[in-house]
């Protein structure tokens, strides 16, 4: 790069520390002390600097001995041994029991102490009591570790002859000395450096861009401070929808874009338009209550009896069930209202459906093609990929012409506009399809098969009660939470509805 | 999901080496394989096909698949002396129905007796709805005496030994005091009458469906002539399971015999009935279902293919449905069956064209016009469970008690939830680890109770909107600010009037009305709230109904 170039994208804080870097310093904090700057500044200083190749960092690391909790305070006071030896320079006998009080330390000074002192033959003992052994100027003079303690910080590889060993004697003791590793920063310019520290680089250049360049023209003739375009800015986040919403709009524009119309409705539900409708058995047993959240204490109402049997919904779900809708056998039993009226958590959207072809029964507006997508509730326990709320992405194609190979046609569509061109597509069973069929895709971190939920055309026994007669219905609802979670990189479905606001803030947008 | 796990030896001496190409025609057949080990095969079979859950079953109906095997044919011997079972009308009130049979000629080993004991468990799950809807009872031959009598006693009076007992014990003894009493005494505690099996010694057999007679309820090695029972409610379902046995056991070489039931007013019939069932319908309507082109051949084949015959009756298509078959209700489900044979793989998918306008929802509209104004702002949407708990609300609404509650629920989650802010309150005291000021949202349906006449189920459901500032410094203007913009660009007026509500502070609350109606709250939150969720910072929020934007358009 032109020097001339990195001269004009020095900042204030650069151009005051790099000819500063020409003088003589040790290390960074020896730099701070001596240019009075803080060490924070003078590192971001420098790091652009480097960045610039103009100076080269050299960190290392060494171990230097330092005072512990214990050795700060006996430097300050004096060691244990130091302690005692004056007070038997004094008293010149002591019983061993005594050193405690005589000398106010504790047992474990006490014995130190002791085990120092008789270590350098100071002291001898005999029947249980201490004498003093020493000459007096072994008394006054300091103790090799006394004269240790003063001298520290030190290197550790500087520790010499009796430092030496005051070092490996004090090391054996809790708390008087410790080794710490220290990182020092080494900073020197480069030979680009150096160059343009003998340049002028007070260039006369605007640092900021304000109001006042424009009002004054002083733009003119004067160059602004080149900026260093590759260091990193501070994290910002923006206002956005939730995930699983955004994943919902796109999805809701597949369905609407191939000319579905959307159907809501209630999350609280009769078994009536869950299960009856759908020619689910009153004894099936998704039907009980390890599977089914229902509503303690609350009974709902159901359709109608109507004075033309033959016209009536409730009449005909009943015939449906015991037998005796167009040639079916149905499931000859004795079919209960009361079951019925239980009123629940939905378990699936085809309640959506299944209630707006009751609509269409007295409309006769078709074809028609609806869609929905909307949370449904199983009592489940929760795993990596089961959920007790999920949203479920349904539909339903109403057309006398209708056949298996549109239900194929709408499924596809729909799975490769969500990102998935492979599916498996296998034989299933629902109460309430026939054909029925199983849409898999693989899971790429469990590196499993994953159900996504049925698909297939309404039974007879269930278009029959709501049209009067069969009409083909093509009808699909599938899990959608397990089929956004690989683009989000989840791999637990437990995370999509946690609302951690960290994840949420660095999350993706949805784009297919 | 009921999971049929096979010896795999056994399975592969029946059909063929386990390869990767058989194990994708039985996922094709219906059966998805769970698992293949080197002892064990198990595949998924669906609550349609009860008849598939045996060793023998499941591999003529993988051989029929794969074009190996025709279709089964079984061949049941006439009763022979005494092979009588009478059902006394003391029973009929408690467990009208039975149907029976003597197999003879069998050759048990442990694996075997394990294979049946395991098929009828399986029935007993699943057709059998855990003994509710059907009992299975299996005996050996020569330790009991012929002819049977099903009959209903009182509990007191009934006296043997059950299986794994040691001891003679009552009808009632048993509900309390042996294992299968427990799990299964609750489909009799109630009945003042208790059904029993009994032989004609007076020997008591079993008292279904609890338990066999340890004296003359156990199968053994040793064991070549059994006598099966299925007792129950529906005589329909009763048939189909005993045919499923049959079939069964018929595929482990035993020679079936029919027996005479004789049910008083009811009429004496023959058990079991293997015959197969007449279906007639039209390859026409079978061709429209899965739109695709199919002649009479193709569809004898793929029939056969399913173990199910064909026959031209005077030009009508009559499909033979075999006896064990209980999942075929209507002609729709030849459908499926011809779809399975034909290979789901080989539907070419096809987008009809049929011109229908599209209409999305008003409701979700709306939701996403104010999700888009509010994330223009910095705002965060959240999505949180409609179930929530009884601690979680009352951290709020201490004094609110019509709490709608869900019965059993598997997690700790059990009652619908009455607001939004609860929601965002608990993620607010989640996240205190994320950086600070916390704006978020939430849209969705809240739960109240509905007592109105007309309404169908007794709960009301609403659109509702919750937002909620935190930060060290945070007050009520800012999210005033925010509540203006929102409803400047949905074009509604609305006023702040003050209220007090001991969930904000007081003097620093407000309810909202839009078109002289109360939509909700706004405010700078009560500390005693923010102390209840471990919250240490101060919070504003509100929460509105967003019904009004509908109706207004």
């Amino acid at each position: 790069m032109d020097e001339e170039l990195i001269i004009e994208s020095l900042s204030p804080m650069e151009r005051e520390v790099l000819p500063k870097l020409n003088e003589d310093f040790s290390d960074i904090k020896d730099f701070s002390d001596k240019i009075n700057l803080d060490k924070t500044t003078i590192l971001r200083a420098t790091g652009f600097l480097k960045n610039k190749k103009l100076v080269e960092q050299e960190s290392s690391e060494k171990k230097v001995v330092i005072l512990g909790i214990l050795g700060i305070n006996y430097l300050k006071k004096e060691l244990p041994e130091r302690t005692l030896l004056n007070k038997l320079a004094e008293k010149k006998i002591i019983p061993i029991g005594e050193i405690k009080n005589v000398c106010n330390l504790n047992d474990n000074e006490a014995k130190i102490a002791l085990g120092t002192l008789k270590k350098k033959a100071l002291v001898e003992i005999r029947q249980g009591k201490i004498n003093l052994n020493a000459k007096s100027e072994e008394i006054t003079n300091k103790m090799i570790e006394e004269i240790f303690l003063e001298k520290l910080p030190m290197d550790l590889e500087s520790i010499i002859d009796l430092d030496k060993l005051a070092f490996e004697n004090l090391k054996k003791r809790k708390d008087i000395i410790e080794v710490e590793e220290q990182k020092t920063i080494k900073i020197k310019l480069t030979e680009l450096g150096k160059k343009i520290v003998g340049m002028n680089i007070n260039k006369n250049s605007h640092a900021a861009f304000i109001s006042k360049i424009l009002k004054q023209n002083s733009w003119k003739g004067k160059k602004f401070r080149r900026y260093d375009l590759t260091s990193p800015a501070p994290r910002v986040y923006g206002g956005k929808r939730h995930f699983v919403n955004q994943a919902k709009d796109y999805a809701k524009s597949i369905w609407l874009e191939m000319g579905f119309k959307e159907m809501t409705g209630n999350i609280v539900e009769t078994g009536f338009w869950v299960f009856d409708s759908l020619f689910t058995a009153q004894d099936h047993p998704v039907r009980e209550m390890q599977d089914t959240f229902y509503l303690k204490g609350m009974m709902g109402k159901l359709p109608a009896r109507c004075k033309k049997k033959e016209n009536c919904v409730l009449f005909n779900v009943q015939r449906a069930h015991e037998g005796g809708i167009d040639e079916s056998k149905g499931w000859q039993y004795k079919w209960e209202e009361e079951d019925a009226k239980r009123v629940l958590l939905r378990t699936h959207t085809t309640s959506l459906s299944v209630r707006k072809l009751q609509e269409i029964g007295k409309s006769k507006e078709f074809p028609a093609k609806y869609f929905a997508l909307g949370k449904c509730f199983r009592n489940e326990t929760v795993d990596w990929s089961h959920g007790f709320e999920f949203n479920q992405t349904e539909g339903i194609v109403i057309d006398e012409n209708a056949n298996f190979r549109q239900l194929l046609g709408y499924l596809t569509q729909f799975y490769k506009k969500m990102g998935f061109e492979k599916i498996r597509i296998r034989p299933a069973y629902f109460a309430y399809t026939e054909p029925s069929l199983e849409i898999d895709i693989f899971h790429p971190v469990h590196k499993k098969w994953v159900e996504l939920g049925g698909a297939g055309m309404f039974r007879p026994e269930v278009t029959i009660p709501m049209f009067g007669k069969h009409i083909p219905v093509l009808a699909w609802g599938q899990g959608f939470d397990r089929i956004i979670t690989e683009f989000f990189e989840i791999n637990d479905l437990r995370e999509v509805y946690k609302n951690d606001l960290n994840k949420l803030r660095e999350m993706k947008f949805w784009r297919k | 999901m009921t999971i049929l796990t096979l010896n795999r030896k056994e399975l592969e001496k029946k059909i063929g080496k386990i390869t990767a190409e058989l194990e994708k025609k039985i996922t094709d057949m219906g059966t998805p394989i769970e698992e293949v080990t080197d002892s064990e095969v198990s595949v998924e079979v669906f609550p349609n096909r009860p008849d598939l859950l045996s060793m023998g079953n499941f591999a003529r109906a993988v051989n029929q698949f794969n074009k190996r095997t025709r279709i089964a044919e079984f061949r049941i011997n006439k009763p022979e002396k005494n092979y009588a079972v009478i059902i006394d009308k003391s029973v009929k009130a408690v467990r009208p129905h039975t149907v029976c049979t003597i197999i003879k000629g069998l050759k048990f080993n442990d694996e075997k007796i394990k294979e049946i004991v395991d098929v009828q468990e399986k029935l007993h799950n699943s057709i059998g709805r855990k003994r509710k809807k059907i009992a299975i009872g299996i005996y050996p031959l020569d330790k009991i005496k012929l002819p049977i009598r099903f009959v209903g006693r009182n509990p007191d009076n009934i006296k043997f030994k059950p299986l794994e007992s040691t001891r003679e014990m009552t009808g009632r003894q048993i509900l309390r005091g042996h294992p299968a009493g427990r799990e299964y005494g609750d489909l009799l505690k109630d009945e003042g009458i208790f059904p029993v099996f009994i032989d004609a010694d007076n020997e008591v057999l079993s008292m279904p469906p609890i338990i066999n007679s340890e004296k003359t309820g156990r199968i053994s090695c040793n064991t070549k002539e059994v006598f099966i029972e299925c007792s129950g409610h529906n005589l329909v379902y009763l048939k189909k399971c005993l045919n499923i046995i049959v079939a069964s056991i018929s595929e482990m070489g035993g020679k079936v015999y029919a027996m005479n039931i004789k049910d008083g007013k009811d009429g004496s019939f023959i058990s079991p009935d293997m015959s197969t069932e007449r279906l007639a319908f039209s390859i026409k309507n079978i061709e429209k279902t899965l739109g695709i082109d199919l002649n009479e051949k193709d569809i004898k084949n793929y029939l056969a293919q399913m173990g199910i015959g064909y026959e031209n009756k005077k030009g009508k298509s009559i499909a033979l449905i075999p006896a064990y078959r209980s999942d075929i209700l209507h002609w729709i489900d030849l459908a499926e069956e011809v779809a399975i044979a034909y290979g789901y793989e080989n539907f070419v998918p096809e987008i009809p064209d049929i011109s229908t306008i599209a209409h999305e929802d008003p409701v979700d509209k709306t939701k996403r016009l104010i999700g888009n104004i509010l994330a223009g702002l910095g705002l965060l949407e959240t999505s949180s469970f409609h179930l929530t708990t009884k601690k979680n609300i009352k951290k709020m609404h201490y004094d609110f008690n019509d709490f709608i509650e869900v019965e059993e629920s598997k997690t700790e989650r059990n009652i619908l939830r009455m607001d939004i802010l609860t929601n965002l309150l608990q993620i607010s005291s989640e996240n205190s680890d994320a950086a600070y000021p916390q704006k978020i949202f939430e849209m969705g349906q809240v739960f109240s109770r509905d007592l109105s006449e007309d309404s169908e189920v007794g709960v009301h459901e609403n659109e509702r909107l919750a937002i909620s500032l935190i930060d060290e410094k945070v007050n009520f203007t800012e999210l005033k600010q925010i509540l203006d913009y929102l409803f400047k660009m949905l074009n509604t007026k609305y006023s702040i009037e003050a209220v007090e509500n001991s969930n904000y502070i007081i003097g620093r609350c407000g309810k909202i009305i839009v078109n002289d109606k109360d939509i909700g709250f706004i405010g700078e939150v009560a500390p005693r709230v923010l102390k209840n969720w471990k919250i240490k910072m101060p919070m504003v929020a509100l929460e509105i109904e967003t019904d009004f934007l509908n109706q207004a358009k």
